[in-house]
């Protein structure tokens, strides 16, 4: 922040704490002319106050937390710039990216100063990092029989997955099932770490323009026919002759592709619902899912032990 | 010093009796609907299916009835009150006194209308959208000239303290409503804060912690600087204790918002002073306690015999409590386990229910009598059974509460040897359920006794024994 602006923090809280010690020290003497423990001499509607002293021990548990605060802000980040004599903070602040972040931790090593979040991190590699490492050596396909990795594996999912994928890895609406062994960008141990390491973008675009209303419902019903739904089929045949728009990404045969992470929609799985509504919308308005990426979140080791973990969901 | 004349005021006793009726009616709307809302955290059916019933509609409406439309309206009537007779003298003006009634009583109706409806500014007790914001603010300048007129024209020499506290949050209210509130409207219902990101948190909880700070604190102190005297018929303790802890009570709350927001993404400097101010603020709070208690002195036999004292002098000890336990939540490290979690849902209702609710309760057993012109309340036994349910209710809300707060904020911190966390967030709700149980029958406990306040309430105007004693002077109203 400016130098002023920081001025003006030091002024305010260094001001009140003056301000209240100078009330305090003023009532600590009988400044009335009242005899102590006697009446002020106001009486409202029958009310009057007397003038006790302030309690002892009242009046030293202030100068106490007054001393206490004063101390603390000499010691901790607290008046405007002033950083505090012990270099403390809880993370590298106001940075604006993770390059910066990195950028800032670095720096922080370098300087000396203890960046509470930084050494938390640090500390944590270092107890628990061999841990994660000695699974991490094995390949994905061994973490997914190692029963000690996989219960690794299922806290970290609850803690980091379960938010979207549900708790039993079952999914919800626009949140894939992970337990049904159907995988839109494929189900392979391999692919299954690329989707956690980079993440995916699975773009449905809206189809409204081109088809229209009608084109539409045909089209519907084309897409329920495949997998095995009744539908009416001059409607479905109908839908048939723009098939060439969709087999771009689902196939010919429209069992999908997992380069592009186009569905299956022979296999009667639906990501955002499988009734004639959802599937209409879908193809009206498009549909747009996001699975971040974890590489920088969890790191390679633990990746790969939550790919494992995955991949013993959906052993047979 | 003291009064200056002997001729008898015609006080303004009508707008005190509204407002007085109408904090025991949304006090028992407002608190029942905190008893529906717990339900439905054991019973999610209780929502019945219906947008306006859910629980993330009724939540903001509970918080702004028992905040807004009970304990202001309680600020209002006690405000009004205290001070024509501690000044002795009537209001500045009776017609902007029934307009802040009448516009009070439009603002809480607004948000029972706008709030199950969905219509929020989505700020945590400043919800109620910008024309019911603008209505707000015309009330509170209304509050304002007669608050201050009132004093102006008073006919006494000096300023009694109730009337500091009251002072300092009717000044201070304006001033925190007008900075968090201040939006640009896109529409007749909708509006967005000017704020955005941590300078928006920190507003919100600027004006959040000091909604605490000088509404349920500073105006209920100056309540309880006026009813405990007068019920334990006792002088004040310390005019001295007085000064040093109003002056640095006032001086310090304003900091204390950035407790709300530790280990985020507020900066490091914020925290810190917030904090610290917190800590502190602990001391000139027990300030008033001790004034307060300390004023029992030599009449602390009163206690077996006055369930209307006891309301009082109780009040003060969970005053005494949550301002202990407050600052003690302050502490970073202490928050780094108690935040997010129902410890602070307790803390809030040991302050709410057992602070605020129950200096209210007994003020309103004090005030009734004598408004409505009867010797006493009609049945002195069922202030005491109302004492006894509130009081078991509030014990058994905020126990249920810390010790399922202090659970989950030790599940969620618990970590296995390999470094991941032992409970998933579902393992930590499940675990809450009994104490949610628990909460909710102290919550049932509370409103029980607010019912059987109503009777008593009640049969008190409608009986016919006419006060004798210390005839009022009452207006033609």
């Amino acid at each position: 922040m400016s130098s002023f602006w920081s001025w003006w923090i030091i002024v305010l809280t260094l001001g009140s704490f003056v301000a209240i010690a100078a009330l305090l020290w003023w009532n600590m003497k009988n400044f009335t002319d009242v005899e102590e423990g006697e009446s002020m001499g106001h009486e409202f509607d029958g009310i009057i106050e007397l003038n006790n002293p302030l309690p002892r021990w009242w009046t030293i548990l202030f100068w106490v937390c007054l001393a206490w605060g004063l101390l603390y802000l000499l010691l901790y980040p607290g008046l405007g710039n002033f950083q505090g004599l012990l270099g403390w903070s809880s993370s590298n602040q106001h940075v604006r990216s993770l390059e910066e972040s990195r950028q800032a931790t670095l720096e922080a090593r370098e300087a000396g100063l203890y960046v509470a979040y930084d050494r938390e991190r640090a500390r944590a590699e270092e107890q628990y990092g061999p841990i994660f490492q000695q699974y991490a050596s094995l390949e994905i396909e061994e973490i997914a029989q190692n029963r000690e990795a996989v219960r690794i594996g299922q806290r970290l999912f609850l803690q980091n997955c379960a938010q979207c994928h549900g708790s039993d890895a079952r999914g919800s609406l626009g949140f894939p099932n992970l337990t049904d062994g159907v995988f839109n960008w494929g189900g392979s141990a391999e692919h299954i770490y690329t989707t956690l390491m980079e993440g995916r973008v699975g773009e449905m675009p809206s189809f409204y323009d081109q088809l229209g209303e009608q084109g539409i419902r045909e089209m519907t019903a084309y897409v329920l026919s495949l997998s095995g739904r009744t539908v009416d089929r001059d409607l479905a045949r109908a839908g048939e002759e723009n098939w060439v728009v969709c087999a771009a990404c689902h196939g010919p045969d429209g069992r999908g592709n997992i380069a592009l992470g186009a569905p299956d929609l022979t296999n009667n799985v639906w990501l955002y619902g499988g009734s004639q509504r959802a599937i209409e919308e879908t193809l009206r308005y498009g549909r747009n899912g996001v699975m971040p990426r974890w590489d920088s979140i969890l790191g390679e080791d633990k990746v790969k032990i939550l790919s494992g973990y995955i991949l013993s969901l959906n052993a047979e | 010093m003291s009064t200056t004349t002997n001729q008898p005021v015609e006080y303004n006793l009508k707008v005190v009796k509204q407002f007085t009726i109408m904090t025991l009616i949304w006090g028992i709307i407002g608190m029942a609907l905190g008893v529906l809302i717990a339900a439905q955290l054991i019973w999610p059916a209780l929502n019945f299916d219906t947008p306006w019933l859910t629980y993330g509609r009724l939540r903001p409406l509970h918080t702004n009835a028992v905040i807004f439309a009970f304990g202001t309206s309680a600020l209002f009537a006690t405000a009004y009150y205290i001070v024509q007779k501690t000044c002795q003298t009537r209001l500045f003006s009776d017609k902007l006194a029934a307009f802040t009634f009448w516009g009070w009583q439009a603002v809480i109706v607004a948000a029972v209308i706008t709030l199950p409806l969905g219509i929020t500014t989505s700020k945590e007790y400043a919800e109620l959208e910008w024309p019911i914001s603008i209505l707000i603010l015309l009330v509170w300048v209304a509050f304002i000239i007669v608050f201050f007129g009132t004093l102006a024209i008073r006919r006494t020499s000096h300023i009694y303290v109730a009337n500091w506290f009251y002072g300092a949050f009717i000044i201070a209210v304006a001033m925190l409503h007008i900075g968090n509130n201040l939006a640009i409207p896109v529409s007749f219902t909708k509006s967005y804060s000017i704020y955005a990101g941590a300078v928006d948190a920190m507003m919100q909880w600027w004006y959040g912690h000091n909604a605490v700070g000088f509404l349920l604190t500073a105006g209920f102190l100056g309540m309880m600087y006026y009813f405990v005297p007068k019920q334990a018929e006792r002088p004040v303790y310390s005019y001295r204790l007085s000064i040093v802890h109003f002056w640095a009570l006032i001086t310090i709350y304003i900091w204390a918002g950035p407790h709300h927001l530790h280990w985020t993404a507020l900066p490091d400097w914020a925290q810190n002073v917030g904090m610290v101010m917190s800590v502190i603020l602990f001391v000139p709070s027990w300030g008033g306690m001790i004034n307060g208690i300390m004023t029992l002195s030599g009449a602390w036999h009163k206690l077996r015999t006055d369930p209307i004292l006891r309301f009082l002098i109780v009040s003060l000890s969970f005053y005494g409590m949550s301002t202990f336990e407050g600052p003690m939540m302050a502490i970073k490290s202490v928050n780094a386990l108690s935040h997010y979690t129902d410890w602070t849902i307790g803390h809030v209702h040991s302050g709410a229910l057992g602070w605020v609710a129950m200096i209210t309760i007994g003020a309103m057993y004090h005030l009734i009598p004598i408004l409505f012109e009867r010797e006493r309340m009609y049945s002195i036994r069922l202030i005491n059974t109302h004492f006894w349910l509130h009081t078991i209710g509030v014990v058994l809300y905020i126990v249920a509460m810390w010790i399922s707060g202090v659970m989950q904020g030790l599940m969620w911190r618990a970590v296995n040897a390999d470094g991941t966390l032992t409970y998933s967030f579902v393992e930590s709700l499940e675990a809450s359920y009994p104490f949610y149980f628990v909460r909710f029958v102290g919550g049932v406990f509370v409103v029980a006794g607010m019912l059987v306040m109503a009777y008593n309430v009640w049969k008190t105007i409608r009986s016919e024994q006419v006060r004798a004693s210390e005839p009022l002077a009452t207006q033609p109203a």
